[in-house]
């Protein structure tokens, strides 16, 4: 084994030591009183993320159990019909949007920086902002409950259900609410791949990181990919409810599939967006007990890289029954059998680690071998829905219902109360009981066997999913009530696990380090931990460094590697190269602020209040929202340091600020506009979508929007284009007045060319309530516009900071960003332009 | 590179979906013979099958560099590069398995429906 960099051999005196831990703590302090509530460090917005994410797991499962109520008897009238559908649909949009995908983001903001001996990750302020969208909109989702007021869609909320026969502002405050939360979750996802690839530990090449990075790496490529598809369907489906636009109503050539064509190209990934992170906890936790490294490291890579992608493939097989070709049903049938292989292939490292391992018994293992039982059952059902024939016979009954409990519950929800158990440790110090977890374990095992077992017989039997009751006599009766007495046997069982989880534990003495003589970098946390993350950055020689290098604990407290002190008295972390984590730059993080809480609460503004069609104060709302990300953006980020460079020990100089592609900035703005791309596209998509299903989808005279207007457009905003660019260049050779010019006139440019995108529809007076095709056109030049007008807004922010003094020729990140935004902005452009000019002439 | 394979797999799902989608929506007689889709979705198969292949030996080449052995875990730059040649071959192999099955539509289907 080669090692780049050993620590100090001497540790450093005592009187040193104490002086930088005391740094250290001073820098990294969370604050008290009601400022607590302005932190920014991950242990804490991580667990305040965990914490409300388990709130809304008892709320969903108490929504579960008044259903099982309804459905315990034949012909029961515990709830009426109404409030029945009200109750399924919050319980399946908040067990999926506010339990299951949050609470991944919410272990990995708590864990991913430990796992990867980071004292936090990139951009801290940015989780924090993501925990408050979550709040704010996961409340305002499930609060409408009580005011008889909630979406009752059913989580997928079909139109034309949705758009036509539900006047009431349920399905607006479902669309509104969870695009919210959904921006929450890209901003999570942006955070979790730079955390992952840019801020390892140096020497932790690709080959070493721990399994769960790679995980949660996969899953939230997936989320960039997975959730635009559902906010651009969401917004042609609130424009709909909105304005009458015609999407999905087919009398005037809208289709209410695309809505299932874009709900399931987010729906089905999501399913192992949520699998993938949870999995990720077992396969941390099974090395742990097996007692040596796991078996087929490379293979589980496989797996979950190769997961993420072939589970965009399965869409269709949700809807294999709306009379699409069946060649088509073929090809997505034949994903998902695929997707099969690499599910299996990591079960099977698991049970080949297990089995060349010394297994030690533990609660964390107990859980893990339960999730990997019930998954197993839930993949075997999901193979055989995925086989056209029998889908079509079990589509929405309850065989389904049973099928994906298993997969969730054995996939999602055990693994993470394995993780739970086995973590619970790291955050505040003590274990959790052993006698609770078995009992919670073997309640919610056989209370959730029994639940959801005869699911599947109630479902070939015909019992179809969301009837708010059934006849007698059916064959349906015991089964129902075997599934409601199961239920409270699992509640009993969760309720046991959550007792343990928040019982008073002051008494108990805190736990040993390293409880688990676990190998990974998260275990040599003190206990209690500390704000500061870790106490010295170490040199990663191995995949599980705890288990091969020697006092590796003892160096990394003594302070003997890189940033032992916070000499400034600033928050720093290190930031690596992405294959071979070699470092490359000191980077200095953000502290605690309430900016983040009053951007999440007047951007929400603009959602809570457009669900009410107040469109005035929620533009309002949006305009506040603007100013304060602003304001957030030039306080907090691009801050010129008042030195080049630092000396972060082990002779190791790095810059403080690093511009280009090599800054978390420009990656976090790639990332993010990777997700508007795809969102842009989904748009795209739906143009095309309605071209193959119309005979004549442009009308063959004067189509509009022409060519002329578009064509304009395009030209002016690829100058603006080309003139950021120059701009950038410009600066960085410190031409101030010609840095200047061009932004300027690129900023006239801009405005001209977004005002002349809007003029080609608008001049050629296409009616977008009239039929599909002008509305599909006014949306595609309405998200463009838009776009453009942020671009806009970036441009001037950067005259701006030039102009202030916060942007040099070699402090130039802002520049840079804008500048990678707008080749984002003219492929859009193109694209759009190519499309609502170009295809008319083509058809 | 780790992701080469599985976005051939991609490209070859989505040209035989769309292809397919677009021929039975289009086409004069959706219900009459469509043997131009499935040779364009065999010829499709070939393609990718080909790509795989190249990208996989790529892959096994970077796994057997200087006689490296599997799990690949050692501190340095080699094993690292192995590391990703193996995990090349994985996926390569895995998203030549996923080509094949997408395209044994071709031996089960004589029209659209």
């Amino acid at each position: 084994m080669t090692k780049d960099a050993e620590p100090l051999e001497q540790a450093p005196h005592i009187d040193v030591r104490d002086a930088q831990a005391e740094r250290l703590l001073s820098a990294w302090t969370i604050p008290s009183g009601w400022r607590y509530w302005s932190a920014v460090n991950n242990s804490e917005v991580g667990l305040w993320y965990t914490g409300m994410t388990l709130f809304f797991l008892l709320f969903g499962g108490v929504l579960a159990l008044l259903m099982r109520i309804q459905l315990a008897r034949p012909n029961n009238d515990f709830l009426a019909a109404e409030t029945y559908n009200q109750v399924f649909t919050v319980h399946g949009s908040v067990m999926m949007f506010l339990f299951a995908i949050p609470i991944f983001e919410a272990i990995a903001v708590m864990f991913l920086p430990q796992m990867l001996g980071a004292r936090d990750l990139p951009f801290p302020r940015l989780s924090a902002f993501g925990f408050w969208c979550f709040l704010l909109g996961g409340i305002f989702l499930s609060g409408s409950l009580l005011f008889d007021a909630a979406p009752r869609g059913g989580w997928f909320m079909y139109p034309p259900l949705t758009s036509k026969y539900q006047p009431g502002i349920g399905a607006d405050m479902w669309l509104l609410g969870f695009s919210f939360i959904e921006i929450a979750a890209i901003a999570a996802a942006v955070e979790m791949i730079i955390g992952a690839l840019k801020t390892r530990p140096p020497g932790m090449r690709i080959n070493l990181i721990p399994l769960y990075v790679w995980y949660v790496l996969v899953a939230s490529a997936m989320i960039l990919f997975a959730f635009p598809p559902l906010i651009a369907g969401s917004l042609l489906l609130e424009v709909e409810r909105a304005f009458d636009w015609p999407f999905f109503d087919p009398t005037r050539g809208g289709d209410p599939l695309l809505w299932q064509h874009l709900f399931w190209l987010f729906g089905h990934p999501e399913v192992y967006i949520i699998f993938l992170p949870s999995v990720a906890l077992i396969a941390m936790i099974v090395p742990t007990f097996a007692r040596r490294p796991l078996v087929g490291y490379s293979w589980i890579v496989l797996a979950a890289v190769g997961t993420g992608f072939l589970s965009f493939g399965l869409w269709v097989h949700h809807m294999f029954t709306t009379g699409l070709p069946g060649i088509s049903l073929g090809l997505f049938s034949a994903a998902s059998q695929a997707v099969a292989i690499p599910t299996g292939v990591q079960i099977f490292c698991f049970i080949a680690t297990l089995a060349a391992g010394r297994v030690v018994n533990s609660v964390p293992m107990l859980y893990a071998f339960g999730s990997l039982i019930i998954f197993v059952l839930g993949g075997m059902t999901g193979v055989m829905v995925a086989v056209a024939p029998f889908n079509f016979q079990s589509h929405d009954t309850f065989f389904i219902v049973g099928h994906f409990h298993y997969v969730l519950i054995g996939g999602a929800l055990f693994p993470i109360f394995a993780g739970a158990y086995y973590f619970y440790p790291l955050i505040n110090g003590k274990k959790l009981s052993d006698r609770l977890g078995k009992i919670g374990f073997w309640l919610s095992f056989i209370g959730f066997n029994i639940a959801f077992l005869p699911m599947h017989l109630t479902g070939l039997r015909g019992m179809p999913r969301r009837v708010f009751t059934y006849q007698e006599g059916l064959g349906f009766d015991n089964l129902n009530l075997a599934s409601t007495i199961g239920a409270f046997i699992l509640a009993a069982g969760i309720g046991v696990i959550f007792w343990d989880l928040l019982r008073p534990k002051g008494k108990e003495p805190y736990s040993e380090r390293n409880p688990w003589q676990a190998g990974t970098l998260e275990w040599t946390q003190e206990m209690p931990g500390k704000p500061w993350g870790i106490r010295s950055i170490p040199e990663i020689d191995s995949r599980y460094p705890l288990w091969d290098q020697k006092n590796i604990e003892r160096d990394i407290d003594q302070g003997r590697f890189y940033l032992p002190d916070a000499e400034e008295g600033k928050r720093e972390t290190i930031v690596t190269s992405v294959i071979d984590a070699v470092p490359e730059q000191c980077l200095r993080l953000p502290g605690p602020s309430f900016v983040t809480l009053l951007a999440a609460v007047t951007l929400g503004g603009f959602f809570i209040l457009g669900t009410f069609h107040w469109w005035t104060p929620a533009l309002v709302s949006l305009v506040v929202a603007t100013v304060v990300i602003i304001y957030w953006l030039w306080t907090g980020t691009a801050v010129i340091p008042e030195k080049e460079e630092k000396d972060v020990g082990l002779g190791l100089t790095l810059p403080i600020y690093v511009s280009g592609s090599q800054s978390v900035s420009w990656w976090a703005m790639f990332i993010t506009m990777l997700a508007v791309f795809t969102a842009f596209i989904s748009l795209v998509f739906g143009y095309f979508f309605y071209w193959t299903i119309h005979e004549k989808f442009v009308p063959e005279l004067s189509p509009g929007p022409g060519v002329f207007w578009p064509v304009l457009a395009a030209v002016l905003l690829l100058g603006s284009w080309g003139l950021t660019l120059l701009s950038r260049r410009l600066n960085k050779n410190d031409r101030a007045a010609g840095f200047y010019a061009s932004l300027i006139f690129a900023v006239i440019l801009s405005i001209a060319g977004g005002a002349a995108l809007l003029a080609g529809p608008w001049l050629t007076g296409l009616d977008p309530t009239s039929n599909i095709y002008p509305a599909t056109v006014w949306i595609l030049v309405i998200w463009t516009a838009f776009q453009t007008a942020v671009g806009v807004i970036m441009q001037l922010y950067c005259i701006t900071r030039r102009l202030a003094g916060r942007m040099t020729a070699r402090y130039d990140i802002d520049i840079s960003v804008t500048s990678l935004f707008w080749h984002f902005n003219a492929l859009t452009v193109c694209i759009a332009v190519a499309v609502i000019a170009g295809f008319p002439l083509l058809a | 590179m780790l992701a080469a394979s599985p976005a051939v797999w991609a490209v070859h799902f989505l040209l035989s979906y769309i292809t397919a989608s677009i021929w039975c929506a289009k086409a004069a007689d959706p219900n009459g013979s469509f043997w131009y889709v499935l040779a364009a979705i065999a010829v499709y198969t070939g393609i990718a099958l080909a790509a795989i292949g190249i990208i996989g030996r790529e892959g096994y080449r970077r796994h057997s560099l200087r006689g490296g052995e599997i799990p690949h875990d050692y501190d340095s730059p080699e094993d690292r590069h192995r590391f990703i040649g193996f995990s090349t071959l994985l996926l390569s192999a895995l998203s030549a398995v996923a080509v094949v099955y997408a395209a044994f539509v071709v031996l089960f289907f004589r029209n659209c429906y």
